[in-house]
């Protein structure tokens, strides 16, 4: 395994390829949830959460299921079926074992199973380490931590968007651009500086 | 032979899943409380948000967790409160029915500063110099509040001014939020007499835009026998806690300013 591959894939997802600000997944939530610092912070914790688990168990289904069977073109549907029964999966567990960790996640899981961010992720280890079919070595790992840097990428831009949005409510913005309209000025003011991180190449 | 492999992958996958999410609703299945049900059908389920809770199910949460009491709730009716308050094992608290009341009188009658054409809505047409009306605190007459009334309560008068049917009002609030020009407010039902007028104008001012306008003549404050009635900044207040509902004001009143309610 190679650490330099690991920083690069780290680097790029965080900040060059953000999935928020770059690609452009996962805008509901971030949006949605991004009015305080605390609520987006849970909300990019549980993004992490399920991104790093789906592309485990979407890794695993690819490599031992589809691949065999000769059904690549059935990934997209497979890997909603997995992301939304594993969140259900994993809301049930949580409500159960940890009723103070359900109520500040609860609503969020359900606009997880939702989020194409998660399918991105996954879709996006498929085209990487699969190329012309075949698993590259430390795929697995690699895909892995993808997917969790793919969701501190969230996270980050999540909590500044929170950040900007608090000291907002403080700003004295004319009235036809308060709320969601001005949200989506700071969000596209973000996404511009986020393109700048395109001059790193690796 | 070779169109069932997919299906059967996909099928096979869609039951597992399944399965593993039915088990594991049996196992880690969580106990809701059996009262939050039966308070939830006994509230009216309008999840109008006068208690301050997202919507009915909300409340019901909320009473059972402790964190407000069944009076919060302004639209039920005494019997459905009593019946909660027993599933609670509470006493319930009498609480000073209120309705919605327009303090305004003007409408049709009082005159307009230019022809307003654009959306016919109060909000859009305060943003444009503070609406039509010459009286800058008079009601618009778009019906704002009626379109956001859950209990259809308000109605649109001939005078273009909104109707309150006071049995139909719930006291929500809603339409005290909404209206640009504040002239709306919740006032207690058993004081059954009202400003209708909100001009802090002089009174020569309000008698140029309006011909119902209250004109600060003090002629009420000098009537009331308990002191209930005083001239601020040119403009009549009743103190509902004094008030005996007598309705000498009404009488005395030259502009018909003050009124009872029918």
């Amino acid at each position: 395994m190679d650490v330099g591959k690991i920083l690069a894939i780290a680097i790029s997802m965080v900040f060059i390829n953000n999935f928020i600000l770059s690609k452009f997944l996962g805008l509901c939530p971030f949006l949605g949830v991004s009015k305080e610092t605390k609520s987006a912070t849970s909300m990019g914790l549980a993004v992490i959460f399920v991104m790093t688990c789906s592309a485990i168990i979407t890794w695993l289904l690819y490599y031992f299921l589809l691949i065999p069977f000769n059904v690549e073109y059935l990934r997209t549907i497979v890997f909603i079926l997995v992301i939304a029964a594993f969140v259900q999966f994993i809301e049930m567990v949580i409500r159960k074992n940890s009723p103070a960790l359900y109520r500040s996640l609860g609503i969020y899981l359900p606009l997880i199973t939702t989020n194409c961010a998660v399918l991105g992720v996954t879709i996006l280890n498929i085209d990487n380490f699969f190329p012309s079919g075949q698993a590259v070595k430390w795929g697995f790992a690699y895909s892995v931590f993808q997917a969790f840097f793919a969701g501190i990428g969230f996270l980050l831009a999540l909590i500044l968007m929170s950040g900007i949005r608090e000291r907002l409510q403080f700003a004295d913005t004319p009235r036809s651009m308060r709320g969601v309209a001005i949200a989506f000025v700071v969000a596209s003011l973000m996404s511009l500086a986020f393109m700048g991180f395109n001059g790193f190449r690796f | 032979m070779e169109i069932l492999i997919p299906i059967i992958i996909l099928g096979g996958l869609g039951l597992g899943f399944g399965l593993v999410l039915a088990i594991a609703s049996k196992k880690f299945c969580v106990e809701a409380d059996p009262r939050i049900e039966k308070i939830f059908a006994r509230l009216p389920g309008a999840n109008c948000g006068a208690c301050g809770f997202p919507g009915c199910m909300g409340f019901a949460e909320g009473l059972i967790q402790g964190s407000c009491s069944v009076e919060k709730c302004t639209v039920s009716n005494e019997e459905a409160k009593e019946e909660i308050a027993k599933i609670l094992g509470v006493k319930i608290k009498e609480e000073v029915k209120k309705v919605a009341t327009l303090h305004c009188f003007g409408g049709n009658r009082a005159k307009d500063k230019y022809t307003y054409q654009g959306i016919k809505d109060c909000v859009a047409a305060n943003l444009v110099l503070g609406g039509q009306k010459a009286c800058v605190y008079g009601c618009l007459g778009f019906g704002d509040c009626l379109r956001v009334c859950p209990f259809d309560a308000i109605k649109m008068s001939e005078d273009g001014l909104p109707l309150i049917d006071k049995d139909k009002c719930k006291a929500c609030n809603k339409c005290v939020e909404i209206c640009p020009k504040k002239i709306l407010s919740l006032s207690p039902l058993s004081g059954n007499v009202f400003v209708a007028c909100s001009s802090h104008d002089s009174g020569k001012d309000t008698k140029a835009v309006c011909s119902v306008g209250c004109i600060a003549c003090k002629l009420c404050e000098k009537i009331c026998p308990v002191d209930a009635i005083h001239v601020v900044d040119n403009l009549v207040i009743i103190d509902y806690n004094k008030c005996t509902s007598c309705g000498k004001c009404v009488e005395v009143c030259p502009m018909k300013t003050i009124k009872k309610r029918e």
